[in-house]
């Protein structure tokens, strides 16, 4: 495991370089078809509607797979990361458009650890809400 | 209804392996639309140091929320899955997953609780290779609403 950024060149505070990923409904039937996870409120608005949704929702795991790469790309090997969490707080809502939404996210290094590790935290935003809560990841830096 | 604390600590048989493939990890790099070479390339892993391609981060848990689903299905535990969202997810990993690991899972449930009528469930994956060592393990926390008052 080859991380390209070195311990000693971060401190509390280094920012990682924010990324915006789009979602589509057509992302959504991919990843669904990808991942397994088939549920019909990640792309049927009918079934969404009827159990109290707004619209379709983007997988929960679709956006924490997108929220990690700020860390994987910042890093260089994404086999780096040791350690990932986040909390569900606001679902991603995919209007049926060819637009989609639109997930944002920054990082910042937040602790450094022993053994070359450092911990950040995410923040991933979505039409000016907080979809990600206690987003956490510990990396491996060289 | 709670459910019933004397769950906390059950441990499921492990699943049948699941064995990693190569395309199956392209294609979930593809659908979450990261293109990171050590994916797909098996040069590029290995000048990273990994022994073949490497699956994305949270690729594992399409194979540990199958292995959950077997602890929420379960007759005797009584939870309503149609009340259940995803509150939480957490990864500790002990080496990325790789293409040709052949894996499996053991499911404990670590805690229940019960919070404002919701059933919270919090369901530890040990995710382990064909040698029997410890790859990642995923904790993953179901929230089943409690039922609306009629």
């Amino acid at each position: 495991m080859t991380a390209k950024v070195s311990y000693g060149s971060v401190e509390v505070g280094t920012e990682l370089p924010a990324q915006s990923f789009p979602v589509t409904r057509a992302a959504l039937v991919q990843y669904a078809g990808a991942s397994g996870d088939f549920n019909p409120i990640h792309w049927n608005e009918k079934f969404a509607r009827e159990v109290g949704l707004p619209d379709v929702i983007a997988h929960g795991m679709f956006t924490m797979a997108e929220a990690v790469r700020v860390v994987t790309d910042w890093a260089g090997d994404p086999g780096a990361v040791v350690d990932y969490g986040v909390r569900f707080t606001k679902p991603v809502v995919v209007p049926n458009d060819d637009k989609g939404a639109l997930i944002e996210v920054s990082g910042k290094v937040a602790a450094k650890l022993d053994d070359n590790l450092v911990r950040v935290d995410l923040v991933a935003m979505c039409d000016g809400k907080k979809v990600l809560g206690m987003s956490r990841a510990v990396v491996r830096l060289v | 209804m709670a459910l019933d604390q004397s769950f906390v600590g059950r441990t499921y048989p492990p699943t049948p392996a699941y064995e990693v493939g190569r395309e199956k990890i392209r294609e979930f790099a593809e659908a979450v639309g990261d293109t990171h070479p050590a994916y797909v390339d098996r040069e590029a892993a290995r000048a990273l140091g990994h022994a073949d391609v490497i699956a994305p981060p949270t690729f594992v848990f399409s194979i540990t929320y199958r292995a959950a689903g077997v602890v929420v299905q379960d007759p005797q535990l009584g939870l309503d899955y149609s009340r259940v969202v995803h509150g939480d997810q957490k990864f500790r990993y002990v080496r990325p997953v790789r293409a040709g690991d052949r894996l499996t899972v053991t499911s404990t449930i670590e805690s229940i609780k019960s919070l404002a009528g919701n059933d919270v469930l919090d369901i530890r994956g040990d995710v382990h290779d064909e040698a029997g060592e410890l790859v990642v393990t995923a904790v993953t926390k179901l929230v089943a609403r409690a039922a609306e008052e009629a």
